[in-house]
């Protein structure tokens, strides 16, 4: 089965509306991994609008906030709130999305060195690519630096 | 929009000095936006790393991710992982993201 080209299908989905700019980039950053995987602090980063149940939820298109969920949340505190996928699995069983459970056992199993706590959640479902560019991604960036993260995982939905 | 978000994210973080895996359901989108590294699954949306409750699928398309950070070497290249979703063909791809996937799906411009 070929890939599903998301970008004409996202365009007949809004008929109304000019087509979206999608951001294109000819190149991109590099940054070699500095140490063996089985050393390094790995954090997971989910856009599916995980949050536990004591967060406020995501509101709606074009939230850039983000939420930190604690490494050792009990799953059965997570909810979902995003628009733009269908959650029921996510809402089942929140791995679909924000594998945090499986990164747990990874780092038990000494794949990874440490799994970085606490995680992060955002909805990625923002229009505005330079709100994410210049708000949303360097907020969370600065706190990945000063946490000394190696590894960063992204999980979109 | 998600994978366009994770893609801006992950290129951030790069850009940062933390190497990143960036995770891809959405091929299209992920070409454009360019992530240092992507792996591609090709499952419906909501469904990145896997099915409800599958712990062993999950675990498996986690550690192909892990594999591909550790060898990937082209910035911006993008690791197609063999995952099928349904082995008996029944088409999830027709009605993905169509009219109806979701319900009073509309795009606001406030």
């Amino acid at each position: 089965m070929s890939p599903v080209a998301y970008i004409p299908r996202t365009r007949d989905l809004y008929p109304d509306y000019p087509p979206y700019r999608w951001v294109v980039n000819e190149d991109a950053p590099w940054t070699p991994l500095k140490a063996p995987l089985a050393e390094c602090k790995v954090a997971l980063l989910s856009t599916g609008g995980i949050h536990t149940s004591d967060q406020t939820p995501f509101h709606s298109r074009d939230d850039t906030t983000y939420r930190e969920i604690p490494r050792d949340v009990d799953f059965k505190d997570l909810c979902v709130s995003h628009f733009g996928y269908i959650t029921d699995d996510a809402r089942a069983d929140p791995n679909c999305v924000f594998p945090l459970e499986r990164m747990r056992e990874l780092q038990t199993d000494g794949i990874i060195g440490e799994l970085a706590n606490p995680a992060y959640s955002m909805m990625g479902g923002i229009y505005s690519s330079r709100r994410v560019r210049d708000q949303l991604a360097p907020a969370i960036v600065d706190l990945l630096v000063q946490r000394e993260v190696d590894v960063l995982l992204l999980v979109p939905a | 929009m998600c994978h366009q978000s994770v893609g801006l994210v992950a290129r951030a973080a790069e850009e940062a000095g933390i190497s990143t895996i960036a995770m891809s359901s959405a091929l299209d989108i992920t070409q454009a936006v360019k992530p240092p590294r992507a792996v591609y699954v090709n499952f419906p949306l909501g469904h990145q790393t896997g099915k409800p409750h599958q712990r062993e699928l999950q675990r498996a398309i986690l550690l192909d991710a892990f594999k591909a950070l550790e060898t990937m070497t082209i910035p911006g290249q993008i690791v197609t992982l063999p995952y099928v979703w349904d082995h008996d063909g029944q088409g999830w791809e027709d009605g993905e993201f169509r009219p109806g996937y979701l319900p009073a799906y509309t795009r606001s411009e406030s």
